[in-house]
């Protein structure tokens, strides 16, 4: 099977998610591809913006309420304070395996050749404008635009 | 991988088409290697990568992270897509005579 298969040209990642959890796997898998030599661009929408929002993107936390990946009961994730220490142990973590926290990450991918777009109908419900965001955003584009530029892309959502 | 002739000597290959014996590696073997990848000349940088990786796996048992590579080797991330273009980690392991990158990052 593998024989026929063509290897993948380019990937188009969509990050909707704005937890620590959320955001992550998608950097991941667009640096990953540009490593490979893989085209890539993220488009993140919803709450996965505030991974590009300058105010936001380096305090990002882990979802203990709602999470069933967490082991731990509702009625416990919800203390104050459990956010913050699950995010911390992730952090160290994640730096342990050498992956940057998500600004430098951003930048890293960014200076990787991987274009990043936020989604204009989120920008238009937020109420955001083009400086909230961190300088490594290349443009806030519609679906449409989303899906032009992603043409002979396989489209990833995370 | 079948393996290669280099300079009248058989060099065997791994299923990634890196060398399989390090021992193998020259210089003038990693301009082959580049050459084969389309990259035409070795520069000054493309060297401090190559010599970087390899001084890390002696160390370490596995190439270095892209981050690493960045903070450590004194070429920044825009600078080593622009001279391993097909994909820095990958291309550069291939080059530098080493086993495929086993990291995520």
């Amino acid at each position: 099977m593998t024989q026929t298969a063509e290897p993948i040209q380019k990937v188009s990642i969509i990050v909707s998610r704005g937890s620590l959890e959320g955001v992550y796997p998608g950097l991941i898998m667009a640096n990953g591809a540009r490593m490979e030599g893989i085209e890539a661009s993220l488009f993140f929408t919803f709450f996965g913006l505030d991974a590009i929002i300058k105010k936001r993107m380096n305090s990002l936390k882990v979802a203990t309420v709602g999470n069933p990946g967490m082991h731990m009961p509702t009625i416990l994730g919800a203390i104050p304070g459990m956010s913050a220490f699950a995010t911390s142990m992730m952090k160290k973590e994640i730096e342990k395996l050498d992956i940057p926290p998500i600004g430098e990450f951003i930048t890293m991918i960014h200076d990787a050749g991987c274009e990043i777009y936020a989604c204009k109908a989120t920008v238009d419900m937020f109420h955001l404008k083009k400086d909230d965001f961190c300088e490594e955003v290349d443009g806030v584009i519609s679906v449409g635009q989303f899906y032009e530029k992603a043409a002979g892309a396989q489209i990833i959502f995370t | 991988m079948a393996p290669m002739s280099f300079a009248g000597k058989t060099i065997e290959l791994d299923a990634d088409g890196n060398l399989a014996n390090r021992g193998d590696w020259s210089d003038d073997l990693a301009r082959e290697l580049a050459a084969q990848d389309g990259i035409a000349e070795l520069t000054p940088q493309h060297w401090a990568v190559i010599n970087f990786m390899r001084t890390v796996f002696e160390k370490d048992g596995d190439a270095p992270s892209i981050r690493r590579l960045t903070k450590e080797s004194g070429v920044d991330t825009k600078m080593l897509y622009a001279l391993f273009p097909k994909g820095p980690a990958k291309r550069a392991a291939k080059i530098a005579g080493l086993p495929k990158p086993k990291g995520c990052i």
